[in-house]
């Protein structure tokens, strides 16, 4: 026994025993969580400098990759063009208002119903604070932001098969984990069973440590009393005048919370990419779009649907139709060119690249995700649960539920996030289903986390991105073979020929990978040209 | 356990047969009230006949006629496709993905990926008799799912 407290726990014990109950699968990351965070490598404004010789560059797609491009090559003197296929700017950076229609593939076409000033954002919906691309050209466009609420302590963490069905508060689940794990290492610190990899000084500060961070007792016991419920909340608030005592709330068991697996979407909050203080464009994720298109619009041609991408030592030759009545090919002439196409698209098109750019644009599969607008006569969240932003995360098909980081504590209507899905099965079977459909099963499994669902439902609007005639997907789902293999042959310039977006970037799927990765394209295009 | 998953399984498929007797091809909107459609409880699918996985899984893309749909690229039709002649084709698509379309069958059982390889192959004005079968997906498994 002695033996085995010299030997036995250890930290590296401990962290395997904290490991073993995060570790859990593959499968719960991949419907957490996108799973790649990154820090941006962005070094502040591009300077383009030397002489661009009037060359002129033809940039496919105008969503961030694309503007941006466009925005910079101008201003560095080239003489730029754009061909888009849709009918507006911004790409998946894209709001869906009151009035507002959309068509998916299949045809089926859904006209937001969302009161004046509500909105959904399909695409991208939060900016992470180390963005800072993003957040330098919101600036320099002077797109107003305001703060994304991803952790609400007050939100909920729904399992289906545990506690009832019934939601539990996040500031519970995580408080008490908190708590017990802290009882526990304080437990095996007391029992001298960390001497080994604990010093005597280190052991004090450790416990005092615990105390605190786990709002432990006096006998380092996380246990139902006021130093629990000044983390975790109480049962009765502290109130003013007779009768005004608190009382403290039970913790939840440890057992409870591990069984219930709901300990796992801690992670949310945790993690590098989801970490305060993250950001949202005030009135929607468009208005990025639309302030790149203030400066970029006169460049932009619609409706414009790529067909063939050819190549050769003079120019490059782009091949388009009128995506809304295709009809005979248009061509555009170009000295270079900027594709920002979805590899999903891109992948289809003939294009005049060397086999190892073409292996890499077909490498790559992408995404499926749904995202579901819901709009309820009253704001119920905030008015009966002190509900103000942020997301709860469920176990349901839905996967989450987020509250609107704005117009606080207003009486009227709001419009949450009823339905965020990225990959797994059910983003194929909510995606399989009509519109309608996928509403009615997002309000219907949303009412388990918030029974109002039912009296209080208006009208909702469904965007499956596989069903999205623009991308045929979500984003890249890079795995890390295949960047081993394809990635560098992606980004690299072809002749005349350069890719960006979110694909060519360690960021995918969200618009920082996308700006990045054009900064970079046309600097390295703007050194060739330079150089020539 | 196994017995309650096999009753769910089962009703999903009663569910999902009623469903889709009950709207044609080209449903989006008809106002006839339906049973839901299949949610699978996890990361994979549950659904287990071809006609089933095909609803919850092909069709999101190749649409419920199986014709695909064209916007700025192009999901192709599954209807009269002559690439399904050879069986190994389809199962190794549906395993591995091909372009964008992803390696589905990576949340499929091989007995899943048969069926709705063997429900394409057969439906949709295909005609195509030679059934494939696990045994046939089980070889074109990577050694190691990419995820």
């Amino acid at each position: 026994m002695q033996n085995q407290g010299k030997t036995g726990v250890s930290r590296r014990d401990l962290l395997s025993l904290v490991g073993s109950v995060a570790g859990s699968a593959a499968m719960v990351h991949a419907m957490t969580s996108l799973g790649f965070a990154s820090e941006s490598a962005y070094m502040g404004p591009i300077k383009l400098e030397g002489d661009a010789k009037s060359a002129s560059v033809l940039i496919l797609g105008a969503g961030l990759a694309g503007m941006t491009a466009a925005l910079e090559l101008r201003r560095a003197g080239y003489q730029v063009q754009v061909l888009e296929f849709n009918s507006r700017p911004g790409g998946r950076n894209w709001t869906l208002r009151g009035g507002d229609s959309f068509t998916e593939l299949g045809g089926a076409t859904q006209t937001c119903g969302f009161e004046q000033g509500l909105y959904l954002n399909p695409g991208p919906w939060r900016i992470p604070y180390h963005h800072r691309a993003v957040l330098d050209y919101c600036k320099r466009l002077g797109v107003t932001l305001e703060p994304f609420i991803q952790l609400n302590h007050n939100a909920l963490l729904h399992a289906s098969h545990a506690f009832d069905g019934k939601p539990q508060r996040i500031r519970d689940i995580k408080t008490d984990f908190q708590g017990h794990v802290s009882e526990l290492l304080a437990k095996v610190t007391q029992q001298s069973k960390l001497d080994e990899a604990v010093s005597v000084q280190d052991k004090q500060m450790l416990l005092q440590a615990m105390q605190s961070w786990g709002a432990l007792d006096k006998n380092y016991a996380y246990k139902a009393n006021l130093i629990s419920a000044e983390v975790r909340g109480y049962a009765k608030n502290p109130g003013g005048g007779l009768g005004a005592a608190p009382v403290a709330g039970e913790p939840i068991g440890l057992s409870d919370i591990l069984q219930s697996q709901l300990w796992r979407y801690l992670r949310n909050f945790a993690l590098h990419e989801f970490q305060t203080t993250m950001f949202q464009p005030v009135g929607g994720m468009d208005m990025i779009g639309k302030a790149f298109a203030r400066q970029v619009g006169d460049l932009i041609r619609y409706d414009a649907k790529v067909t063939r991408i050819q190549q050769n030592d003079s120019g490059v030759t782009v091949s388009y139709v009128d995506a809304k009545a295709p009809g005979t090919p248009q061509l555009a002439k170009a000295d270079w060119c900027v594709c920002t196409i979805p590899l999903s698209i891109l992948s289809q098109i003939q294009i005049d690249v060397g086999p190892r750019m073409k292996a890499a644009i077909d490498a790559v599969p992408y995404t499926s995700s749904v995202k579901i607008g819901l709009q309820f006569k009253r704001r119920f969240w905030e008015e009966d649960e002190a509900i103000y932003g942020g997301i709860s995360y469920t176990d349901l098909p839905i996967r989450q539920i987020s509250y609107p980081s704005s117009d606080y504590n207003r009486t009227g209507r709001g419009v949450l996030l009823g339905a965020y899905v990225y990959g797994g099965a059910n983003a194929y079977e909510l995606t399989s289903m009509t519109p309608s459909d996928r509403v009615a099963r997002a309000v219907e499994l949303g009412s388990r986390l918030h029974p109002q669902y039912r009296a209080e439902f208006e009208n909702g609007i469904a965007v499956a991105w596989h069903r999205v005639p623009f991308t045929l997907g979500c984003a890249g789902g890079w795995t890390e073979e295949m960047r081993e293999q394809h990635y560098d042959n992606l980004c690299q310039i072809d002749g005349r020929i350069v890719l960006a977006g979110e694909h060519a970037s360690y960021i995918p799927a969200w618009q920082e990978g996308a700006i990045l990765s054009s900064l970079d394209a046309i600097t390295r295009l703007h050194q060739r040209v330079v150089r020539t | 356990m196994r017995d309650s998953r096999f009753v769910f399984a089962l009703l999903l498929g009663v569910l999902t047969v009623l469903a889709l007797l009950s709207h044609p091809a080209h449903a989006d909107e008809e106002i006839r009230p339906r049973p839901a459609a299949p949610l699978s409880p996890g990361f994979r699918f549950t659904e287990a006949t071809g006609e089933e996985l095909f609803a919850s899984a092909c069709q999101g893309c190749h649409m419920p006629d199986g014709k695909g749909a064209i916007g700025a690229g192009t999901y192709p039709s599954l209807a009269q496709d002559s690439n399904l002649e050879s069986g190994g084709y389809p199962v190794y698509v549906v395993v591995r993905g091909q372009r964008a379309m992803p390696p589905i069958g990576a949340m499929m059982t091989d007995a899943q990926v048969a069926a709705v390889v063997n429900y394409v192959r057969t439906h949709f004005g295909n005609q195509y008799q030679d059934a494939v079968s696990a045994d046939d997906v089980k070889r074109v498994r990577p050694e190691r799912y990419p995820r």
